[in-house]
């Protein structure tokens, strides 16, 4: 590729650093915008990808120089899938608001016991079970069917 | 015949069956037939493609009529073929044991029972498009594929603990297939080919930074999906939340689809790879951490996907190791870990079937409650520690010889860090035995009895799966419950989630109240025995096995029979 348009680079970048930032977000709903803003910065850098800008590969009328057709063939797949995973993200925040209230990624039950457990300075229930009498709590509180 | 045109049908075959079971979702019988028949036949086939490639060569056919750099293009090669085979053995038996099981296991969830026999299906059609793709988009979409099957799967009735668990999933497979995205592009943008054949011509050109850049990113997005060490933390916290079925087909396959996406790019690609240091340290981690984690829980099913990370470690050593040896032993290391992971998480449903829990602390007796259930665990257990003479034995001793074989210290101190690992393995495997098997349910009563817990039984709240914040909160600050954000609704939905589903009563108690199935149903018994049967056979099996991955791994070292027989009607 003999240049590459910085404009596109510059722009696919940011909006890459911002879907990142709101992916690291509790809240499903941000990091689902994050999802849209992060994909759209990614399609720009398949623009990037495809080399400079041409006319239409169209068969029978591609004459001079030509646009790369495949990067964007892959660009409308990956809109596709971004599609169908932001109705499914989408469907996830609702019915965790549904059944919580919020729509916040949790914390692991068994991780948050883990953590509280090594605060306390308590061995784990399932390490050694003849000792059980320092633990303050079974540790399969957090288990699940 | 010609076999190249059977190369799209495991793909195409439960892609179709996905289809008419979905249209057939008012009529069960017919979907469970669909369903069945159309794994059972690309077994047949992955048997058949297995054959093909072992007697002439990769198998590659073009697909859509484009000119053929250009098209998409499937290749079964031996390690395809083989990976294949062996996933479509473990989904069927997936799949049989779901049909005996009702559905999913949750009687309440029956709008999903529709649902459950499509998704399945699509998710078996992506595992064999990942490992059919001889392109790197291609590669992609089957990702795609699978982790939206797997999405549904995963979150299949919507319960709390389920969305808990697949918010995290979906939010960390989400970040991997973004930065699978961006690798492609810069693939595209260095070579302007994605074709793995003509990739592997093509990176050998590119200076050392910019191919030492891809493959630095290639590896990543394959880590997360594999789970290697400090990309693992998302699956212990994710994977035990699901029906059991749905979580055997994601230990015994979904990882290893990113093993093998990282086995092929590191042979096919990146061949002279800086990073096999990398490799190793990553693959010493993720065995020593994966394991002393499975050591500390007092679940099964955590126990279990502990170890899944764990002996994700042993695939990763033999790639690391980048010998002749050390591909073959990770070959095999994969064949035998899926079948072994998915059986032993098979039993594990059987447990929870017949005992109505998976937690150590309620379980006791089950070796004289169910005795076959007893050697339908102890079997793949020890086989997943490695007790001679075993499968899980034989490849470990395939690995550890093409460690030794290597010779550099850190080559050493992963046998060591193997060895240790195994070790560990038997003693977490040993105590799930002692204590879930061996004792007698009555001292499995008294123990937890005897223990001093506050807030065990004074309400559902504290520390349950329904209340998954509330336990944060009232765990972490012991202070008041953020009553603004929760209804009172809410709370009573937690506390029907939670009495429907964690009974705070261990085995003794419902033994004596005599409220458990007496036999377990022989329509889920006997899939789960089949899948064990087959970890034997993989034993029996092992020396002519061993050959056919030593002639995998020459091949995949070697390249130009994958290369060539790609590109062989390629004008260059």
């Amino acid at each position: 590729m003999e240049e590459v348009n910085l404009t596109l680079t510059l722009t696919g970048a940011a909006l890459v650093g911002c879907g990142v930032y709101l992916l690291l977000e509790r809240s499903l709903t941000r990091v689902l915008v994050g999802l849209v803003v992060l994909s759209n910065g990614i399609s720009l850098l398949y623009l990037v990808a495809g080399g400079k800008a041409g006319n239409a590969p169209i068969v029978g009328k591609a004459e001079g120089r030509l646009s790369d057709a495949l990067p964007q063939a892959l660009v409308l797949t990956a809109i596709v899938i971004t599609l169908g995973t932001t109705a499914f993200v989408v469907a996830m925040a609702y019915r965790s608001w549904q059944l919580n209230g919020h729509d916040d990624v949790q914390d692991d039950v068994e991780d948050a016991s883990i953590r509280r457990r090594a605060d306390l300075d308590e061995s784990s229930q399932g390490y050694d079970l003849d000792s059980a009498d320092t633990s303050e709590r079974p540790a399969e509180e957090g288990s699940r069917p | 015949m010609n076999v190249e045109a059977l190369v799209p049908l495991p793909v195409v075959l439960p892609l179709l069956g996905a289809g008419a079971t979905l249209m057939l979702s008012h009529r069960p019988q017919l979907q469970r037939a669909i369903s069945l028949g159309s794994l059972v036949a690309v077994t047949v086939l992955a048997a058949v493609l297995l054959v093909a490639a072992d007697r002439s060569g990769p198998q590659v056919i073009w697909i859509g009529g484009w000119p053929e750099p250009l098209g998409v293009s499937l290749v079964a090669d031996r390690l395809s073929a083989l990976m294949l085979l062996v996933s479509a053995v473990v989904v069927t038996a997936v799949l049989a044991y779901s049909l005996g099981q009702g559905m999913t296991g949750d009687d309440e969830e029956h709008a999903s029972l529709s649902i459950y026999h499509p998704t399945f299906l699509v998710l078996v059609a992506g595992v064999s498009n990942a490992f059919l793709a001889g392109d790197l988009f291609n590669l992609f979409v089957s990702f795609e594929m699978l982790l939206f099957a797997s999405y549904v799967l995963l979150t299949l009735g919507g319960t709390e603990a389920r969305i808990r668990a697949g918010t995290i999933y979906v939010v960390v497979n989400l970040m991997s297939s973004m930065l699978f995205l961006i690798s492609i592009a810069v693939v595209y943008a260095a070579t302007g080919s994605l074709n793995l054949a003509q990739l592997s011509q093509r990176i050998a050109e590119l200076p050392d930074h910019v191919a030492l850049m891809l493959q630095l990113l290639l590896l990543t997005t394959f880590a997360i999906k594999a789970a290697v060490f400090p990309l693992s933390f998302w699956l212990p916290d994710s994977y035990p939340t699901a029906p059991a079925p749905v979580t055997a087909v994601f230990a015994g396959l979904l990882t290893k689809v990113g093993v093998y996406a990282i086995l092929r790019v590191q042979t096919l690609l990146f061949p002279d790879s800086p990073l096999t240091d990398l490799l190793l340290w990553a693959a010493l981690l993720t065995m020593v951490v994966g394991i002393l984690g499975a050591i500390a829980q007092s679940d099964i099913k955590r126990m279990l996907s502990f170890t899944l990370v764990s002996h994700i470690g042993y695939m990763i050593f033999g790639i690391g190791l980048a010998t002749d040896a050390g591909v073959s032993g990770a070959i095999f290391y994969v064949a035998h870990h899926i079948t072994i992971q998915t059986a032993l998480f098979l039993v594990v449903g059987l447990v929870e079937r017949r005992a109505g829990s998976t937690s150590l602390i309620r379980l006791g007796g089950l070796a004289r409650l169910a005795p076959l259930l007893g050697l339908l665990f102890f079997v793949p257990a020890m086989n997943l520690a490695g007790i001679p003479p075993l499968s899980g034995f034989l490849g470990k001793v395939g690995l550890l010889q093409a460690g030794v074989d290597v010779g550099t210290p850190l080559a050493y101190a992963l046998v060591a860090g193997a060895v240790a690992t195994s070790l560990l393995t038997l003693y977490a495997v040993a105590k799930t035995w002692a204590v879930a098997f061996w004792r007698s349910p009555e001292e499995a009563h008294e123990a937890a009895a005897s223990l001093p817990d506050p807030g065990f039984d004074t309400g559902p709240h504290t520390g349950q799966v329904g209340g998954g914040s509330l336990a944060r909160v009232a765990a972490d600050d012991g202070g008041p419950l953020p009553g603004a954000a929760l209804s009172v609704s809410d709370v009573a939905e937690a506390e029907r989630i939670v009495s429907d589903e964690t009974p705070d009563r261990d085995l003794h108690q419902r033994l004596c109240d005599g409220d458990l199935p007496e036999r377990l149903p022989l329509s889920m018994v006997l899939p789960t025995a089949g899948l064990v049967a087959f970890s034997l056979v993989l034993s029996v099996v092992a020396g002519p096995l061993f050959g056919f991955t030593d002639r995998a791994a020459a091949d995949l070292r070697e390249r130009t029979a994958y290369v060539e027989t790609v590109l062989a009607e390629v004008p260059s």
